[in-house]
């Protein structure tokens, strides 16, 4: 909703909106076939002898779809019937209905405006009234363009207020903010109706004594707004006056409006009240949205706490005040503990202070200067932070989150609150915190007092919670070498306690390694435990813990080149091991004695990145040379291109996913040329049977990378989607050349050369932008000939198609800026394992999977666990939408279980579990409209079955299992 | 006009009674004993309300806040020794911790202190036959007229504040209540009732209070380093209310942390009542009220029942030991065990009156005199932790704010610093707040709104829906108020006429108007009848056949003066219920007779 809001906001409201000359009136036409729909109603309704029998019909009658020509039918039947019923429920259905048609796609609804509002002049039924007015406003909202039924309707509103029923009020406030005029109209249709100020009635209606009234008043504002209408500033202060209103629904919605108005006023000056001072407008709303934050119903806390994040233009001297809660005991002066540790900390002596009364009061207050209840914005977030609901608490945190990226100063201030969340008693709670704290640490600088609270969470016995603080670890700047020393301890700690993170710490440690190099180096003889006069023992080459200090130590040396000075003989030795073992983790270091093999500078790695760029385009306009598919040496040049591009990817993981998928689609052409070969054409036909099958084979593989090129890789543009699309419409060609050739007969070839049309004619529909770079290529041939094609014979098509194939240039592929293939890496189960996993046969064990996913495009929806047995057998397994958790941009994890089941076996045996993605090939294609009367289930059932396969993510994982024979 | 005075808790804390006399009705609040005293000072002086005659005749009901001795320790004293038969009303929690409590006070007095006269267990179990348990936001009709609501207040496990309510005043009782949660309560709320007076404790006046969560994490990276180098640990507590925060406190870091070193709770009392705070779940925060269906967080899995023969054990452990303040009982056997050792440490998690041990070592006294003239040296830690569940200076406005009350009245607490905080009040909301002494009475005046009956038929005719209904402005209407049988009804008069049996008269008024015209008769009436119509739009104008202008119900008819035919003189004539259409008429003739002369 916020997010929503702030858009209207910031969209300009000089804004033209061209109003199309309205021809004349339609005419009302009249029908002279009776469709069978509105007939079978009309009997129904007939034969109806009371109302409940009416009501029965209606009700059955709204559950079928209506064609869109039988609409206007059914509308006069129903108006018909309503103007003869007694019942209210029945004309109340009846008044639904006619909401419900309204929205029937390709029905224009501005015939039975002139009815809907007859038949409110005569309606006495408070609820069938309040059902009228929303029929009208569904037809007022199909109608966008139609001013003139705009203004009529919100006349009609305007002269319903003075009704005695909520709910009729409620639905003319919510039609005047659906419809309301946004701009003053001065054409000559305007003139004669009286235009509304309908902020003015609305307004008016904020006093109303109802509270759902004033509710429905101020939503209706808040959809003027929305809809983009600027909003008057003087409504401000009745917004003010709401906020202290009874009722929690309207307190809720005031905020939102108040909030509104300081985004489109923020710089308009305010009198205080009780003073002759006077503020920013947007300082003050902060202030009574800050006040909120006390308010009695969470849900109002909720709303404010989630809207003071937004304020971003809020002076810092209110902002600071959030935080700021003046403690005081026996009217001394009191500092917070936050206060005392900082000083504790600037003072040299840090020993968390184990004198009595240290938070002993300071000196007095002034009795008058204290101000308990403060009407400003003091200390809106201890409170908040502190509620009672986590709700409150989660949201305050965001809130604290998006003002400290926006102010340092505000950042440096709510570190305290934010370290302290960390100890919520909700996991979801200090899990946000963490979150929040990664997002801002870029700003901060960690005291070592907060450091230590920060790594006092390592010990959690929650994973994400561990995981999440390893990231803020890796982001976090601290100021001594005593924090370094202090987060390595503790890290070890966690390492010791819980083994399984060890990836997590080891990448935890490289970044702080690297972060900072000068703080590492005073510790670094105390780490690696080497001795001035004396050769210490060479330590363990397996012990995690000491990998660890290993993995911080040459990261910060790699941009301190004095450090390696201080590193024993054996030091050197298990440098090189891990550098080759755990390369990740492990930079290129530039070491004394060492044939240096990398280049580590800066610099050289940029300019190495460069020259690779360089080559990479080099070797794909070198291919882009071959024009002819035919001509001589063009295999082996692909070959090699093909072969320099996937090693090229092996070597820069920045350049990985560009080069792997132009190596793809160089595999693709080149394939598409060993299946055109000359000789292979010219055997006569019951002589090719082995070439036959091997084109085929070739044919399918081409469809398979296509799909591969489409869906793995993220960051394409249309125009490389139409060139994969152009690529896999070769490969259908050649499929259906290479049918025609083996199979007898026209009868079985009718049916694909359709498929291939319709096939060519979408390419044609989806792609159309695009077509003037397909000069010379296939597809553009092929359009050419289309008419001939769409009549002629499958015989000759086939011909067409073959000589099309064979003349068709080579089209070059432009690669977008940005392109990333998609990855994955099963952590759990790692495979190695010998003992297998027992469990009795008939019954379900869970396995754990551990995975991380790079540049997976929504991957709730589409990554899915194979499980193949020994037999061949496979299993798909969709994991939870919450099992996937986003750990920054780009990634994901996935943390799942899945079941596995199967009858006893003899022996023990190993299953492959491998991660998939899941496409589906009718994505890019345009939805067909959908029906308002469609229920959503149909449309979920004709996605589903457009998946057409799915590819293999990583590498298969054995797990060694044994179901037993149960035991009786 | 309700009143109030106080037989304890007036300016003081301990011993909390109030006596209010709301619309005839007479409620205690609160039947709390002193700690301070063990003469009959200790309870409240209930001579005071009256001198001969049962208790039962003078008092409607007995309200109870919550558990605490100072709230509720007089109460089988009053019952059954003083002699009291009517209804006591608390919260279910309260009803069942209440007897265990008061139970182990007798015992304490009686059988160690060897006191006489004092309440016997029969006493207790009769008392609490007498009590009326009651449910949150459940209104409690006493009697016809009275009636209580109970909204939650935090403080401990069944803390309730009190709404009493006759007719259209009422009070609002805090007892003693908590605006910041911790992690077994939630925060003490009320709705916007607008009481014509709340009684508030004010324990905290001119406290505000650092956040809780810094108390917390020091608390447990005390705990948590003095268990890692292998320390033990010793905090004295008071069996009810703050030991369970400090139990799920260390409970849910255990758990979190994957600690494994004991945790020992000192049997007994204690026992029982972690018993109750497993029972009643609905009145815990909202963490303990969403996961207890996993796993009722009172069923604790890392602290274990204590047994002295394990205070000789090896290795790390925390123990929880009553009482809290050091100065008996198995806290301090444990303390002189442990004192000597530099690894351990004593956590005394609330304040120690002076004269106790704990008092001694919070002031840094590092050796003590035992009895028979040992000396002890105390080596160990000592750390002081304030965990308090009252509202603090801000939380008192906060629920203020809240409640929106007419007036302020504060008791429990120091009369300097209620000063403070009564000046406070009175500022920031402007409305009169009182602080009285012990034994003195407040009186406050009311504003009732009297009901009136109106018939539809009559609302509906007056309150035409205009074009904007505004609730806030006063209207005026015609109706007659019937004033029978103890019933205010206001009809419309004919009605009144018809149910009294009387005939309508009607009242008349005539006036006569010079105005200066020369034109005829006719003329003058015709100018005034076009002139009305452009003026009176709203109003029938008729022109009658005899002459005569009927305006409504409004006669006028023009003659000539017998000595100037200049003249003419305007005969009005008009009913009294037309008298403002009356007014307004003339001055439009005059005005306009005028404007056109001139």
């Amino acid at each position: 909703m916020a997010a929503h809001l702030k858009k209207r906001v910031y969209e300009e409201f000089s804004k033209v909106v061209q109003q199309q000359q309205l021809e004349d009136f339609p005419a009302k036409r009249l029908r002279l076939t009776k469709p069978s729909k509105s007939a079978a109603l009309h009997i129904d309704l007939c034969k109806a002898t009371n109302s409940t029998d009416a009501l029965q019909y209606l009700v059955q009658f709204a559950r079928k779809p209506v064609e869109a020509e039988s609409v206007e039918g059914v509308v006069r039947i129903l108006l018909e019937f309503y103007y003869k019923e007694t019942d209210s429920s029945v004309r109340l259905k009846i008044a639904s209905l006619l909401g419900v048609l309204s929205k029937t796609h390709g029905f224009s609804p501005d015939c039975i405006v002139d009815d809907v509002i007859n038949t409110l002049n005569n309606e006495k039924s408070h609820q069938v009234l309040a059902q009228l007015l929303d029929t009208l406003l569904v037809i007022g909202v199909q109608l966008p363009e139609s001013q003139t039924i705009r203004v009529r309707l919100v006349e009609v509103a305007c002269r319903h207020l003075t009704d005695t029923s909520f709910g009729v009020r409620n639905k003319c406030l919510q039609l005047m903010g659906f419809l309301g005029t946004v701009e003053k109209q001065s054409s000559k249709e305007m003139e004669c109706l009286p235009v509304q100020d309908v902020q003015k009635i609305i307004g008016d209606h904020f006093s109303d004594q109802d509270p759902r009234v004033r509710t429905a008043a101020i939503k209706a504002m808040l959809q003027l707004h929305e809809r983009g209408m600027k909003l008057q500033q003087n409504i401000y202060s009745q917004a003010c006056k709401l906020l202290t209103d009874d009722y929690e629904q309207v307190r809720s919605a005031a905020v939102q409006l108040v909030w509104v108005l300081s985004q489109l006023y923020p710089e308009s000056i305010v009198p205080i009240p009780s003073s002759n001072e006077e503020i920013r407008l947007v300082d003050d709303a902060f202030g009574k949205i800050c006040h909120m934050v006390n308010d009695g119903s969470w849900v109002v806390r909720v709303q404010a706490a989630k809207l003071l994040g937004s304020m971003q233009q809020v002076s810092v001297h209110f902002l600071e005040q959030t935080l700021d809660k003046k403690l005081m005991s026996d009217l001394r002066r009191k500092r917070t503990a936050h206060e005392r540790a900082k000083e504790l900390y600037s003072s040299g002596e840090f020993s968390s202070g184990r004198k009595w009364a240290d938070d002993a009061p300071k000196e007095k207050i002034d009795t008058g200067a204290v101000n308990l209840i403060d009407s400003g914005a003091c200390g809106a977030f201890v409170h908040g932070l502190e509620d009672e609901m986590f709700e409150v608490r989660i949201a305050a945190v965001e809130a604290v989150c998006t003002l400290a990226q926006a102010s340092a100063s505000f950042a440096e201030k709510c570190l305290d609150f934010l370290v302290d969340m960390f100890n919520d008693e909700i996991e979801e709670v200090r899990l946000q915190s963490i979150h929040v704290l990664r997002q801002i640490s870029k700003q901060i600088t960690l005291r070592e007092d907060q450091l230590d609270t920060v790594l006092a969470v390592l010990e959690d016995s929650s994973r994400d919670i561990r995981e999440a603080l390893h990231e803020l670890l890796c982001y976090t700047n601290v100021s001594t070498k005593e924090c370094i020393q202090l987060a390595l301890v503790e890290l070890l700690k966690n390492l010791s306690k819980y083994p399984t993170d060890r990836n997590s710490v080891w990448k935890c440690l490289k970044f702080l390694g690297s972060r900072h190099p000068t703080l590492v180096l005073p510790l670094v003889p105390e780490l690696l435990s080497t001795h001035p006069f004396f050769d210490t023992p060479e330590p363990d080459m397996d012990d995690p813990a000491y990998i660890a200090v290993l993995v911080l130590v040459f990261n910060a040396a790699k941009s301190c080149p004095t450090m390696s000075a201080l590193f024993s003989d054996h030091t050197f030795r298990h440098y090189a091991y891990l550098r080759d073992s755990l390369s990740h983790l492990v930079p290129p270091l530039r070491l004394p004695g060492r044939k240096l093999t990398c280049v580590s500078d800066l610099e050289s790695v940029a300019s190495s990145e460069e020259s690779s760029q360089q080559f990479l385009q080099q070797s794909l306009e070198r291919v882009y040379i071959i024009q002819h598919l035919e001509a001589q040496g063009t295999l082996e040049l692909l070959d090699f291109t093909i072969r320099d591009l996937k090693r090229l990817g092996e070597l820069q993981p920045e350049l990985a996913g560009a080069s792997d998928f132009s190596a793809t689609y160089l595999h693709c052409q080149l394939l598409l040329m060993k299946g055109l070969q000359e000789k292979l054409w010219n055997i006569s036909a019951p002589l090719y049977v082995k070439q036959n099958a091997m084109a085929s084979a070739v044919v399918q593989q081409i469809l398979e990378e296509t799909y591969k090129l489409e869906f793995l890789y993220s960051g394409l543009e249309n125009r490389q989607v139409a060139i994969i699309h152009h690529v896999r419409l070769q490969a259908k060609a050649l499929q259906l050349v290479l049918s025609a050739r083996t199979s007898r007969g026209v009868e079985p070839l009718l049916n694909i050369c359709e498929k291939f049309l319709q096939d060519v004619d979408a390419f044609q529909r989806c792609f159309s932008t695009e077509l003037p770079h397909f000069q010379e290529s296939f597809v553009e041939k092929l359009l050419e000939l289309m008419p001939r094609l769409v009549t002629c014979n499958p015989m000759d098509l086939v011909k067409i198609l073959q000589t099309t194939l064979r003349q068709s240039g080579f089209l070059h592929l432009k690669l977008p800026e940005q392109i990333h293939k998609a990855t994955a890496t099963i952590i759990e189960p790692t495979g190695e394992s010998d003992n297998p996993l027992r469990f009795t046969s008939g019954l379900v064990v869970a396995l754990d999977i551990d995975a991380t996913l790079d540049h997976v495009q929504d991957p709730q929806s589409s990554v899915k666990v194979q499980v193949v047995y020994p037999d061949g057998h496979a299993h798909t397994i969709r994991p939870k939408p919450t099992d996937f958790r986003n750990p920054g941009p780009g990634r994901h994890r996935l943390i799942t279980q899945v079941y596995l089941s199967h009858s006893a076996w003899t022996e023990p045996c190993q299953i492959d579990v491998q991660l998939h993605l899941a496409y589906n090939s009718s994505k890019c294609q345009i939805n067909s409209p959908k029906s308002a009367w469609n229920d959503s289930t149909e449309v979920l059932q004709a996605t589903e079955n457009c998946i057409e396969g799915s590819i293999p993510l990583s590498k298969p994982v054995k797990v060694y299992i044994m179901p037993k024979p149960a035991r009786r | 006009m309700p009143f109030s005075s106080s037989t304890g808790a007036g300016q003081d804390v301990g011993r909390s009674c109030i006596l209010v006399s709301i619309g005839g009705k007479n409620v205690m609040l609160d039947c709390g004993m002193h700690m301070g005293f063990n003469d009959d000072r200790r309870f409240p002086d209930f001579s005071y309300i009256t001198q001969n005659g049962r208790l039962t005749e003078f008092l409607d009901c007995v309200i109870v806040s919550h558990f605490h001795l100072d709230h509720c320790g007089a109460l089988p004293y009053m019952s059954e020794m003083v002699g009291y038969d009517g209804p006591i009303y608390m919260t279910h929690p309260t009803k069942a911790i209440c007897p265990i409590l008061l139970e182990d006070f007798r015992k304490i007095t009686v059988d160690k202190k060897g006191e006489t006269n004092f309440f016997t267990s029969q006493m207790i179990k009769d008392c609490m036959k007498k009590v009326t348990a009651v449910n949150l936001h459940q209104t409690v009709q006493v009697d016809d007229e009275l009636e209580i609501k109970a909204y939650y207040a935090g403080h401990v496990l069944g803390a309730a504040m009190f709404q009493i309510k006759v007719g259209a005043e009422s009070v609002v009782y805090t007892g003693d209540y908590n605006m910041t949660p911790d992690r077994h309560l939630g925060a003490a709320w009320i709705d916007k009732c607008r009481p014509d007076i709340v009684i508030s404790e004010s324990t905290y006046a001119t406290t505000i209070r650092d956040s809780k969560r810094c108390r917390e994490r020091d608390f447990l990276k005390k705990v948590h380093e003095t268990v890692e180098r292998g320390g033990k640990v010793l905090i004295p507590v008071f069996a009810l209310g703050r030991a369970q925060e400090l139990c799920i406190l260390l409970e849910t870091f255990w758990e979190r942390m994957n600690l494994k070193a004991p945790i020992y709770f000192s049997t007994g009392l204690t026992e029982k009542a972690n018993h109750y705070y497993k029972l009643f779940i609905t009145w815990t925060n909202q963490k303990i009220r969403k996961t207890f269906v996993q796993r009722n967080m009172f069923e604790f899995k890392h602290i274990k029942p204590f047994d002295r023969s394990y205070t000789d054990n090896p290795g790390p452990m925390v123990v929880f030991a009553t009482p809290g303040m050091l100065h008996a009982g198995q806290s301090l056997q444990i303390f002189k065990k442990w004192a000597g050792n530099d690894k351990n440490m004593v956590i005394l998690p609330g304040y120690c009156v002076q004269g106790t041990v704990g008092y001694k070592i919070l002031n840094g006294q590092r050796k003590l005199e035992m009895e028979g003239r040992n000396t002890l040296e105390v080596k160990m830690q000592v750390e002081y932790m304030s965990f308090s569940a009252h509202a603090d200076a801000k939380g008192i406005m906060q629920l203020i704010r809240m409640a929106e009350p007419r007036n302020v009245l504060l008791v429990h607490g120091e009369a300097k610093k209620m000063e403070f905080l009564k000046q406070k009040i009175e500022q920031e909301f402007s409305v009169n707040c009182y602080m009285p002494a012990n034994g003195e009475t407040t009186t406050i005046t009311t504003n009732p709104n009297i009901p009136v009956d109106i018939s539809l038929s009559l609302l509906k005719r007056e309150s035409v829906p205009g074009a904007l209904p505004d609730p806030k402005k006063p209207r005026i209407m015609h109706g007659t108020l019937i004033m029978k049988d103890n019933s205010l009804r206001l009809v419309s008069s004919e009605q009144a006429l018809k149910e009294l049996g009387l005939v309508e008269h009607h009242l008349r008024f005539t006036c006569r108007v010079h105005i200066q015209d020369p034109h005829s008769e006719q003329d003058t009436l015709n100018k005034i009848y076009s002139h009305l119509k452009t003026v009176l739009k709203d109003s029938s104008i008729q022109h009658l056949p005899d002459g005569t202008l009927m305006v409504e119900s409004i006669l006028i008819k023009v003659s000539t003066a017998s000595e100037d035919p200049s003249t003419k003189i305007l005969l009005v004539s008009w009913t009294y219920q037309v008298q403002d259409l009356r007014r307004i008429l003339l001055k439009c003739i005059i005005q306009s007779h005028l404007a056109e002369i001139s």
